[in-house]
């Protein structure tokens, strides 16, 4: 294939891959992943070096808007950073002994629980912090808008988020992907917090781990400049695209769809896997 | 619910929006050197053949920021692309940076050492490879 033909093709399918993650909020990188590798046949750490440079793209570009909503939550962000950014560079360190094959297998797995929790109904909750705990300590409560009102909220279990963060950055930095999925599993089941406040602050926080990841992969030389350019304009258009339709039509048949594809091709990485043909 | 020690929304807020433009900024000007390094290799070089079925590894000129910053001023256009790649890492790098200085700025030195420590690891990733 010439350079210009897998060029477009690629656009194509990261221009898909972000209105995906735009659509099912998972982020870019766990569709992307696999296009690129059993689509074109790209090989995963390629694929993952490239991912991890969309996953900070679309982190930043999306932050822009939900920061001067007032949703995020930035100490808690900055305070679970340390966890997200230490098992990211664990991940790093990880993925020097992990199979290619091992790699899409765990990837199958981790993509198969994103599409069961983008089917999940979500539970609004309001926690409250008890005195004395660590999220007190930290000085985690904060405030956010609702309709016009000023809500204030608290937060629990905090040690236990800690160490699902420490998870969510390893996860990161082995697949290439923004781990948004347990973040927000995170923030949301164990640690309580508003789902809107628990979704912003978690694509906050994934940025700054998949950077640091990406700076790692930079020096081992997995982040390809031709391969790059055209999956991060992709992914960048259409994680734009997908946040315009996300604000005017119904998604739930879109979003059925897009969970119908990942689970499609969580099957097939894991045959690909188990298989050893990846 | 609402503990004194919290910290103040208002201040916390300035920070985000300042935050929230920096990002923006910052990805629209990576999207755009990459897009005009882009162009320019597959100008030159898009009827060579696109292999990524084995891993080979960058070269390692492409592998550090002084390489790529000497790259492009040799003027080559995929150095170029990856000096976008850079500005977008550097991004969220930026936006911890900007944290340390607004905590500063509350006088909230628990967060300040928080910010400090992720900041030191980024750059630990960055200048080091982990």
């Amino acid at each position: 294939m010439h350079a210009l033909t897998f060029t477009l093709l690629t656009l194509a399918g990261a221009l898909l891959a972000g209105l995906v993650g735009a659509l099912t909020g998972l982020g870019g990188g766990v569709v992307l992943v696999p296009l690129l590798t059993l689509g074109l046949g790209v090989d995963i750490r390629y694929a993952i070096g490239a991912s991890l440079v969309c996953v900070i793209a679309t982190s930043s570009g999306a932050a822009a808007a939900f920061v001067r909503e007032g949703f995020t939550n930035i100490r808690i962000g900055m305070f679970l950073e340390i966890a997200t950014t230490v098992g990211a560079l664990l991940g790093t360190v990880l993925a020097a002994y992990v199979s290619s094959s091992a790699l899409a297998v765990i990837f199958g797995i981790v993509l198969m629980f994103s599409a069961a929790q983008s089917m999940r109904q979500r539970v609004e909750h309001i926690a409250v912090t008890e005195p004395g705990t660590l999220g007190a300590r930290l000085r985690l409560s904060s405030t956010y808008p609702v309709g016009g009102r000023i809500v204030s909220y608290g937060v629990e279990h905090v040690p236990t988020g800690f160490g699902l963060m420490f998870m969510a950055g390893i996860l990161s930095a082995l697949l290439g992907i923004g781990s948004g999925v347990v973040k927000v599993l995170a923030l949301d089941r164990a640690m309580h917090l508003p789902y809107k406040v628990s979704t912003t602050t978690s694509n906050f926080m994934i940025g700054v781990t998949a950077a640091a990841s990406a700076g790692v992969y930079l020096h081992r030389g997995y982040i390809d400049p031709v391969l790059v350019m055209p999956v991060v304009l992709g992914v960048l258009t259409g994680a734009t695209l997908g946040a315009r339709v996300l604000a005017r039509v119904h998604v739930k048949p879109l979003r059925m769809l897009f969970t119908a594809i990942m689970v499609v091709l969580a099957l097939e990485m894991l045959y690909q896997g188990l298989t050893k043909r990846i | 619910m609402n503990e004194p020690s919290a910290g103040n929304p208002h201040e916390d807020f300035a920070l985000e929006q300042r935050l929230g433009t920096l990002l923006r900024g910052g990805v629209i000007v990576s999207a755009a050197v990459t897009l005009i390094g882009g162009i320019m290799h597959l100008a030159v070089h898009g009827n060579a053949p696109a292999s990524y079925h084995t891993f080979r590894g960058e070269p390692e000129t492409l592998r550090t920021v002084g390489g790529v910053i000497a790259g492009v001023l040799r003027g080559e256009s995929i150095a170029i692309i990856q000096l976008g790649v850079l500005l977008l890492i550097a991004t969220p790098i930026a936006r911890v940076l900007i944290s340390v200085i607004g905590f500063a700025r509350e006088r909230d030195w628990l967060y300040v050492g928080c910010s400090l420590l992720v900041l030191l690891l980024l750059f630990f990733s960055l200048a080091h490879g982990g």
